[in-house]
Order: structure tokens, then C-alpha cells, then sequence
């Protein structure tokens, strides 16, 4: 027997906010729904080999020429298996609910890591949010938006949102008490501190947490096909409901290797430039041998005067 | 010249659950393992006054409280209690804008871990103050390549702190507090980081750069040797109070109780103390006006074979040997200063004892000590050297021994005629010469 009803309450506050909030949740709607439908627009407009370019020169700038041929290879295969359309609605998806979440998430993040207060009461919240199964959102999420994109990727949206708070707490708290000493020592105001200091030296440990987030987003991606998004998912939900293996395999290996496409560029993100293999690390490397070149040869001046100085006074 | 630049008055940090309340029953003169239970005690009740110009070192072992008090002297750490004065102006309960503006303009620091931010080059991270300030971005590279000049390191500022070594990088660390202009300069155990060798360099270069800059300096430190090289004034801090202030003879010399008398027992005195501590009264010294005769006799009660020779005002112009006045004496001369030979030895009285090993090994008499002036002070005998570096009480007073040991000096002189000074009658003396007095002594 069901002595705590807080299921019913729930759903009273549900309905509730349905109800009263209407105009709000039609603006969230409509602002998603353009975002995730004008980005599938982009992505499907020109012809599929140019948007496979493109992806391959991401994948070259930040990490490696093996890994740009690896992504016209599994982006090759997503055509060849006919899924490109599917593909790139659930990439559109994929890639504006990690935006957002990332949105939410990191000012979040910053908040909790310089207030003890918002840190005790959101970690108990983000604690819930990852650990609910997450098909339970998609129910008051299509009682808000009904059926189609818009309630999937709200869902996306808040399960993918604790690591990127997450991270981002972590990373802020984890730069040297020093340093951040030092921009006080010298006056900085707390925003200054945050620019100047703590974003940047954070900035490796938050970009693991948008990776996290990414990562997070794609797994909801098929989640998000049973709200009626349209895409991977959908197809996979489609195969599950006819026993159609070959569909659902197809459907699932491209959702495997959108997956290995987005988790090796933005992983790469944090260590922008160092990848010895990708463009940044190249034109990185060319800059500092320039500025050590710069720097040896203001040095070799310096004992030189000095050397000319000692014979001016044995002269 | 003693114009104050920092005090503390009654300070007192408490962290924990009821810090006012600790405070409150510190004050009433509880122990702070007493106050344990509403907060941990920092810092009880410490005062001192910092005068411009000088350095004062504040000195514990860790736990004492030394990092704590100096993060007060800029609000780093708000003091539970008690007052900081920056050149007269409160920096204790001002509003956080102000503080901003004092730890702009007036107060910077030096962080034992560097604290550089290692996203920026060097001369843009020693920038970093002026960029606080608002100045303009040519203005503040071209004032950061100044002041990397200043502390040694042209030409480094496109590198990134990472690619410098722990040394160079303090370096860029101390920069960056002098960029930012300020009057005083806080070092929070700003060398500790560095290994022995580079340390004692950056502590020279450091006098070397208040010498020229003058700033008021608090250096924190845990080691002693360091304290008393550096400081003007030292305060020995221990478990959150301030024990003793004073100069580091002070502290060598008169420990004010038995903590700092144990923490002072393995200091390395070689560096501390100066020649006027442990010289002597010049001993065997005469006139220039003096007659062979009491050169001798001043020799022989002195059991040396040499003896300075001073002027009227008492200015240091030579020595004279025993065998050239005995030369004299056979000759029926009347005055020393034919044979007079220069002082080839002579330090300055306020050289550590440190760089006296040397010229005294050198000197075949005491070393001769000398003041600003050229006047003989004091002489040390290697033994007085040797003695003062030993612990215990006296160890800096004259050293009176019951025999004095055969001043190496005269072996030299009787086996090979050793040290013949190249002015005045080089007359080669192989006859075995009078040495009654040494002979005297040893026997």
C-alpha cells in the first residue's frame, strides 16, 4: 500500500505547472525545436561529402591526420548503410542539448565552487538527476512539450547536466590556492580572479566535463527517439518494436560511430595544441621555436656587450 | 630612517566554531590548547612594528603561525582580533574595495610556490600587477622587461614560466612584486622551495636588490640560518606567539628563553656573527714612534713574532717581525719604521666570520680588524675564530686559553723564512733568530 503518495504530488505539480506556465514552456519549445531543426537544416543542406570535409578538418585541427581519415571512414559508412538523414538529426540533437547543458552547467559550476551553501544543496540535486532512470523524464517532459524532439531533448538535457557541474566545480576548486592567492595578494576583484585565473587553469578539467556531457547527451540520443525525435533513435526504437535486427544494428553501429567522432575531438579540446599530430600542435610548435629563437638571440647579445664592456676597461 | 611602515597590534586569528569566543578567553590568559575547543589559535596576540627599509624576518617552525600572520599584513586572512596598520592606515575592517586598493598600490607578495600563473609568459605574468592597475599594455611589457632586467632575467620574458627553472622562477616571482611598486614587500618563505645552492644565491641577490631599492620587506622563514642572514630584526614565533624580536645578534647572543636558546643551538654562527663580535683587544701593537726595544718586549708578551704598528690616530700602518727588529736592537737603530712591512691581512669589522677563514689562515699574526676609518680595532687569533663557531655561553667574549699554541707563523719562520713582505730590507735571514718567547711557550 502506498501510505506516501508522493508520486500523485508530483504529478499534481506537473500538472500544475502545465497548467499555469504554459506560455514559458510554449517559448522553451519553440526556441528548441528552431535550434535543433535549423542546425539538421545545416547539417543536411549541402551535399553529405562536404559536411564529411569538414568534420575530417575538425578532427585534423585538434588531434590527428589518422584521426580525420578515421572520420571519413565512419562517416563513409553511415552513408554507405544509408542512415546520413537519421544521422545528422541526431547529431543536430546531440550537439544543441550538450550545448545547452554546458550553458547550464558550467555557470553552475562556478557558483558551487565559490559558495559552500550552493555546493550542499545542488549535490544532493545532481546526485538525483543522474541516478533517476532516465526514461522517468521523458514522461512530465512530453506532458510539457508532447511528442517530438523538444521533450527528448529536455531529458537529454537534464541527465547530461551533473558532470558538467561537476567538472566544472571540481576544476575551479582544484586550482592552486596560490595562485588564486597571488591575484588577490595583488588587488583583483573576485571577476577578475575568475577570468584572469581560475577559468583558465581550470579550463583542461571543465572540457573533460563538456566531453562527459557530450558523451551523456549521445546515450540519451535513442532515449530521446522513443519521446518521437527524430533520428538514430528512432530507427532503433523501430527495430525494437519489429524484431527488425538488421535495422536495429545499423541503426545502433551509427550511433556508435558519431559517438567515437564527437568523444575524440572534444576530448581533444582540453589539451587544444598539444596533440603533436593535429594543426594547432603544429602551428604551436612553430610559434615557440620562433619565440625561443627570439629569446637565445637577445641572450647571445647580452654577454656580448658585456664582453665588449670588459675590454673597453682593460683598453 | 625608523619611520614605521607596518604594524600589528594585538593580533589574534582563530579558525574554527567560536573564534571570538577563543580570543575572548586567550585574552583572559587561557593556553591555546585550552581554547582547543572552540577554535584552533593561528596567532595569540602578536605585535610588532616593521620600520621602512628594513627586513624583518619572522621566523618559526611550520605550525607556528608565521604564514598565517603574514597573509593578515594584506588581508589575505581577516584578524578575529586586533589591528594591522599599513604606514598609519587601518587595513583591519575596511571595506573589500579598499583592501583591493592598498594590496594594489602599497603591499605585494612572494609566494613560496611561485605562484605564477602558467597560462601567461613571463613578462606578461610580471605584468600582471600593472595590469591590475589599468595601465596600458605597451606601458606595462615595456616596465616588465625593465624589472626582469632588475632581478636578472633579460630576454626571458616570451618563455613561459614552465620552461624556467625553480630558481628563475622566483626570480619572475620577486619581479612581479617589485612590477606592482609597492612600498613592501611580503615573502611568504619565498626561497624554502629551492634547493640549498640556489637558495643562498637568491638570498644575496635579494640584499643585493634591497640595497638598491630600499623597500620595507617581511620575509617568512622556517630556517635560521636564513633568518639571520637576511634580517634586520627577526621575531621567533612559536605555537601562534611572537617569543622574542631583535636584531640576529639579539637572538645569538641572549635568547630570550629556552625555545629560541634550542632553536638558535645549531644556527651557523660562521654567518651571523662579525668580526667586531669576537675580535679581541689588539694585542701586540705599538707606535710608529716606538723604539725597537718595546716592539720586542710587546712581541714577547704577546708571544708573537710580529706586532702591528699603528699610527697617531691609531690608524693601522704595518707590522714589524721580531727577527728584523732584532736586527735593529744589534744594529743600535732607534726607530722601527725602517723594517716596517704593510699589513697584508685586514678585515673589516663587520665581516661574517664566514669570510675570515681564509685571510686568517693566510695571516702569520692575529688577523687585524679594522673600522670604517682604517683604525685597528681588534685582532682575531685563529683560536678566538675557531673558539666562537663552538656553542655555548662566552663563545662570543674574548677567549682568554691557559697556554696559547704555537702560532704557525713562526714554524714558518724558522723552517723556510716563509713570508718576507716585498717592501722594506729583504735581508735574508738564515741564522736561527731569537724565538726565546715561543720556545718559552712551548715547552
Amino acid at each position: 500500500m502506498n501510505v506516501l503518495p508522493i508520486g500523485s504530488w508530483v504529478a499534481v505539480a506537473v500538472d500544475w505547472i502545465k497548467a499555469n506556465l504554459d506560455g514559458l514552456l510554449h517559448v522553451i519549445s519553440t526556441v528548441v525545436s528552431f535550434l535543433v531543426d535549423g542546425l539538421s537544416f545545416l547539417l543536411l543542406m549541402p551535399w553529405f561529402y562536404v559536411v564529411i570535409i569538414i568534420a575530417a578538418l575538425i578532427a585534423w585541427l585538434v588531434r590527428s591526420w589518422r584521426l580525420a581519415i578515421g572520420t571519413v571512414i565512419s562517416f563513409g559508412l553511415i552513408v554507405a548503410m544509408g542512415l546520413w538523414v537519421p544521422a545528422m538529426q541526431t547529431l543536430a540533437l546531440v550537439l544543441v542539448a550538450g550545448a545547452v547543458a554546458v550553458v547550464i552547467a558550467i555557470p553552475l559550476g562556478i557558483w558551487s565552487a565559490r559558495n559552500a551553501t550552493v555546493r550542499a544543496v545542488l549535490k544532493p540535486v545532481l546526485d538525483f538527476m543522474q541516478t533517476m532512470p532516465a526514461f522517468v523524464y521523458l514522461i512530465p517532459a512530453i506532458v510539457f512539450f508532447s511528442i517530438g524532439v523538444v521533450p527528448g531533448l529536455v531529458a537529454t538535457v537534464i541527465f547530461a547536466l551533473p558532470p558538467g557541474v561537476r567538472f566544472t566545480e571540481l576544476g575551479i576548486r582544484g586550482v592552486d590556492s596560490e595562485t588564486v592567492e597571488a591575484g588577490q595578494s595583488f588587488g583583483a576583484t573576485p571577476g577578475q580572479i575568475l577570468r584572469g585565473i581560475q577559468l583558465p587553469l581550470a579550463m583542461p578539467t571543465i572540457l573533460a566535463g563538456v566531453n562527459q556531457v557530450i558523451m551523456l547527451a549521445l546515450s540519451m540520443a535513442v532515449i530521446a527517439g522513443m519521446a518521437g525525435a527524430d533520428g538514430l533513435g528512432k530507427l532503433v526504437v523501430e527495430a525494437i518494436s519489429t524484431v527488425n535486427i538488421a535495422k536495429g544494428v545499423e541503426a545502433g553501429l551509427g550511433v556508435v560511430l558519431i559517438a567515437v567522432f564527437l568523444d575524440r575531438v572534444t576530448a581533444s579540446l582540453g589539451s587544444l595544441g598539444q596533440h603533436p599530430g593535429s594543426l594547432l600542435g603544429v602551428l604551436a610548435r612553430r610559434r615557440s621555436a620562433r619565440r625561443l629563437a627570439a629569446a637565445s638571440a637577445v641572450a647571445d647579445q647580452v654577454p656580448e656587450a658585456s664582453l665588449e664592456e670588459k675590454e673597453l676597461q682593460h683598453a | 630612517m625608523s619611520e614605521t611602515a607596518l604594524e600589528a597590534r594585538h593580533l589574534f586569528k582563530v579558525f574554527g566554531r567560536n573564534p571570538n569566543q577563543a580570543v575572548r578567553r586567550l585574552k583572559a590568559g587561557e593556553t591555546r590548547s585550552e581554547v582547543a575547543d572552540a577554535g584552533t589559535a593561528a596567532v595569540i596576540d602578536a605585535s610588532f612594528t616593521v620600520n621602512r627599509g628594513e627586513i624583518f624576518v619572522i621566523m618559526g617552525l611550520s605550525g607556528s603561525g608565521k604564514s598565517t600572520i603574514i597573509r593578515m599584513l594584506n588581508g589575505l586572512h581577516e584578524a578575529t582580533d586586533g589591528s594591522v596598520l599599513v604606514a598609519g592606515d587601518p587595513i583591519t575592517g575596511i571595506p573589500a574595495s579598499r583592501l583591493r586598493e592598498i594590496r594594489r598600490d602599497r603591499v605585494s607578495m612572494v609566494f613560496q610556490h611561485f605562484a605564477l600563473l602558467p597560462h601567461r609568459t613571463v613578462a606578461a605574468n610580471v605584468a600582471y600587477p600593472l595590469e591590475l592597475k589599468g595601465i596600458g599594455k605597451a606601458e606595462r611589457l615595456a616596465k616588465a622587461e625593465e624589472i626582469l632586467g632588475l632581478v636578472g632575467l633579460e630576454g626571458q620574458g616570451e618563455k613561459l614560466p614552465s620552461e624556467l627553472s625553480g630558481g628563475m622562477q622566483q626570480r619572475v616571482g620577486i619581479a612581479r612584486a617589485l612590477a606592482a611598486d609597492s612600498d613592501i614587500l611580503l615573502m611568504d618563505e619565498a626561497f624554502s622551495a629551492l634547493d640549498p645552492l640556489i637558495r643562498r644565491e637568491m638570498q644575496e641577490q635579494l640584499l643585493e636588490l634591497q640595497q638598491k631599492l630600499q623597500k620595507t620587506i617581511v620575509f617568512i622563514t622556517h630556517d635560521l640560518n636564513e633568518a639571520m642572514f637576511l634580517g634586520d630584526r627577526i621575531a621567533v614565533m612559536r605555537d601562534g606567539r611572537i617569543v622574542q624580536i631583535g636584531t640576529p645578534e639579539d637572538i645569538l647572543t641572549d635568547p630570550a628563553n629556552s625555545y629560541v636558546e634550542q632553536f638558535v643551538q645549531d644556527v651557523d654562527r660562521a654567518r651571523v656573527l662579525t668580526a667586531a663580535n669576537v675580535m679581541e683587544r689588539p694585542r701586540p701593537v705599538v707606535s710608529e714612534n716606538a723604539g725597537p726595544r718595546t716592539a720586542l718586549k710587546q712581541m714577547r708578551d704577546a708571544f708573537m713574532s710580529a706586532t702591528y704598528v699603528v699610527g697617531r690616530d691609531r690608524k693601522l700602518i704595518g707590522i714589524v717581525t721580531d727577527r728584523d727588529v732584532v736586527k735593529l736592537i744589534r744594529r743600535g737603530e732607534s726607530t722601527i719604521t725602517s723594517v716596517l712591512k704593510p699589513a697584508t691581512q685586514v678585515v673589516d669589522e663587520d665581516e661574517i666570520l664566514m669570510n675570515l677563514f681564509i685571510p686568517a689562515v693566510e695571516s702569520p699574526v692575529p688577523l687585524a680588524v679594522a673600522d670604517a676609518e682604517g683604525r685597528l680595532v681588534g685582532v682575531i687569533p685563529r683560536i678566538t675564530l675557531l673558539a666562537a663557531l663552538g656553542p655555548g655561553p662566552g663563545a662570543t667574549g674574548e677567549i682568554n686559553l691557559p697556554v696559547l699554541p704555537l702560532p704557525q707563523a713562526e714554524v714558518d719562520a724558522i723552517l723556510d723564512d716563509g713570508w718576507t713582505a716585498p717592501t722594506a730590507g729583504n735581508t735574508p735571514t738564515t741564522s736561527p733568530t731569537p724565538d726565546a718567547p715561543n720556545e718559552e711557550i712551548t715547552r
